[in-house]
């Protein structure tokens, strides 16, 4: 692992978070649509506010300023670690986001380890069973599972678990039994896509000739399968890992409101609400750079897995 | 959906994988052994779960442009006598907290989710197509920065994109069909831009240049209609997502104000009589699940499964 590659890994992740937080200014400050009128007007109830203090409050978060202007500063500040101000509340947009996310790190953790342990299982067992009606069925579930609303299984898993046998919590995140029913709603259209990459990587896998090797060597059928073909499998799905990690988190907004769990997922349900922009771009610009993360880990751990991968020009 | 972040990843779709994709110099049909209904009965027969996709399809369409025809009642009145009924043969899904049909009220917001489901599939496809058609056709640094511009889009979950434009444009059916449409362009623009590579290279584009042909002639009449087979496929495709993403987003409180009902602020109504009347979310929840799956059902059959089948 060369320093020069390193940095330029770097500078290019870097480069993709500005660019995302280009977007997402570009989507929320230039699209038709007035933050200051909706604050004004938010809760329905307040009285209204003259064009005077319209104005006043334009000016307080830097609306008045031509938009240049506003992209120059904003990015600036953003640059420093400083994401603004939320409209709704007047906390900051960073504090706030760190406040939301330890709940929502639990679940999206948990979540990810029912994905990748139920995504895994089902590849095995789709590629591992003889009879070919099982297979099918096997191969069949996660374009079943990729289906449906998130937010309806979540319901009927708590209509099941909750209401009818009574068995875990249907809200609130209290203890480990709370997390249950939101890691398996959050884990499972996650583990399907897992599960697919899988199962397809697994079964190009088991005809590999070192495979065939193996099975002539007089390995057993479970050696050669977990062992031998499911390590090497696992490698090419990896490169997934990172759109994996971008699901969960993004998967949180549905979960968390169907659970009534605090975390980043409502967080961005309600600012969406009032049309609270520094905390959506913030929530935005923080879902870019897990994503970015977890890409610049995996190609960096590539070579530390597969030795065949050397690190000199791009990995691909 | 993996298939198809595959294809987009390796930029360029196996050749032999559609040869007479979008129709034109594909092989003919009359070549193919026993065309025609034979054939379309004979491929419908092994796949009955494709019959009943295209069934709930049909029912899916007739409740969206006739409703009153599967449901003749009015879904916003309601018998409050009867509010709360079970499943039965007097109401098919059960009635709400209001005595409402849940099956009425399924029925008739069909319409209201489908059109939003068009209007974003048709965004995605229109503004995907043409700026995968322009970088392909292109080249250079516009394909460059086209392409950076849709790895970028790539970086930003579906959903929270969709939520930040939403953000700026406000609430509503159509606003939330527009911001789940313009999260889904850049799949379409890799797919597009990886097909216009593919026919850009291919012969007859290039003697259409070396017969003198202008080069935006070229591009509509030679390399689009080429090109557009597999959107097309993955525009079915994007039908079903799109589906589940707008009623997402319905559920979570931003499509159509109240008295509209669309399949994903239903279940939001049932939620909170789930524990006495399960119906109210399950039936709603069940029709969109089963619509998204009949819908890729029927995209994977046209993926080269018929073609495949000769």
């Amino acid at each position: 692992m060369t320093v020069p590659y390193l940095l330029r890994r770097l500078g290019l992740a870097v480069v993709v978070l500005w660019a995302a937080w280009t977007v997402s200014f570009v989507v929320l400050y230039l699209l038709p649509g007035d933050p200051v009128a909706t604050m004004a007007a938010g809760g329905g109830d307040g009285e209204q506010l003259s064009p005077a203090e319209l104005d006043e409050l334009r000016a307080r978060y830097g609306l008045d300023q031509p938009l240049i202007v506003q992209y120059v500063t904003k990015l600036l500040a953003a640059v420093q670690g400083d994401l603004g101000t939320s409209f709704a509340t007047g906390q900051g947009v960073r504090s706030a986001i760190a406040e939301a996310l330890p709940p929502t790190l639990q679940m999206a953790g948990a979540g990810l380890l029912v994905a990748i342990v139920g995504g895994t299982a089902l590849a095995v067992a789709a590629t591992w069973t003889r009879r070919p009606w099982l297979r099918q069925v096997l191969a069949g579930l996660p374009s079943l599972a990729v289906s449906l609303p998130v937010f309806w299984v979540g319901l009927m898993l708590v209509q099941l678990f909750s209401f009818r046998l009574g068995w875990l919590p249907s809200v609130g995140d209290r203890g480990f039994a709370a997390l249950v029913l939101p890691a398996i709603t959050l884990g499972l259209p996650t583990g399907a896509l897992i599960a697919q990459v899988l199962a397809k990587s697994l079964s190009q896998t088991l005809e590999a000739s070192f495979v065939t090797t193996a099975r002539a060597k007089g390995v057993g059928p479970a050696a050669v399968h977990l062992r031998h073909a499911l390590g090497n499998a696992v490698i090419p799905a990896l490169t997934v890992l990172g759109y994996v990690v971008g699901n969960v988190l993004a998967g949180s907004v549905v979960v968390e409101t169907v659970f009534t769990r605090p975390g980043l997922g409502r967080l961005t349900v309600a600012s969406v609400g009032v049309q609270d922009i520094p905390v959506v771009q913030g929530v935005v610009l923080f879902a870019a750079l897990a994503f970015v993360v977890v890409n610049l880990i995996v190609d960096l751990a590539y070579p530390l897995l597969d030795p065949r991968v050397a690190v000199t020009g791009v990995v691909r | 959906m993996t298939e198809l972040l595959d294809r987009a990843a390796r930029g360029a779709p196996d050749p032999a994988a559609r040869p007479g994709s979008g129709g034109r110099g594909g092989t003919s049909p009359a070549r193919r052994p026993g065309g025609g209904p034979a054939r379309l009965g004979r491929f419908l027969r092994a796949r009955p779960g494709l019959v009943v996709a295209v069934a709930v399809v049909l029912l899916v369409l007739t409740a969206a442009f006739v409703p009153g025809l599967l449901a003749p009642g009015d879904p916003a009145i309601g018998d409050t006598a009867d509010r709360m009924l079970p499943p039965g043969p007097g109401h098919l899904f059960g009635t709400d907290h209001l005595g409402r049909d849940v099956w009425t009220r399924v029925v008739h917001g069909a319409s209201l989710s489908l059109q939003a489901t068009v209007i974003a599939v048709s965004v995605a496809l229109i503004a995907g197509g043409l700026i995968g058609l322009v970088a392909g056709f292109a080249g250079g640094w516009v394909d460059e920065v086209l392409m950076r511009i849709v790895d970028v889009l790539l970086a930003i979950p579906a959903i929270l994109l969709s939520l930040a434009l939403i953000t700026a444009l406000g609430f509503g059916t159509v606003k939330v069909a527009i911001a789940v449409g313009i999260a889904s362009v850049a799949s379409f623009a890799r797919v597009m831009r990886a097909e216009t590579l593919r026919v850009r290279r291919s012969l007859y584009v290039e003697a259409a240049r070396a017969v003198g042909t202008r080069r935006h002639v070229t591009l509509l009449r030679h390399v689009l209609p080429n090109a557009a087979g597999p959107v097309a496929v993955l525009a079915v495709l994007e039908f079903g997502l799109a589906i589940l993403a707008i009623s997402a987003l319905s559920f979570l409180g931003y499509g159509a104000p109240p008295p509209a009902s669309e399949w994903g602020s239903l279940v939001a109504d049932g939620r909170n009589y789930l524990a006495v009347a399960w119906w109210m979310c399950a039936m709603p929840g069940l029709v969109i699940a089963a619509t998204v799956l009949s819908v890729n059902r029927i995209s994977r059959a046209l993926d080269g499964e018929w073609r495949r089948s000769a």
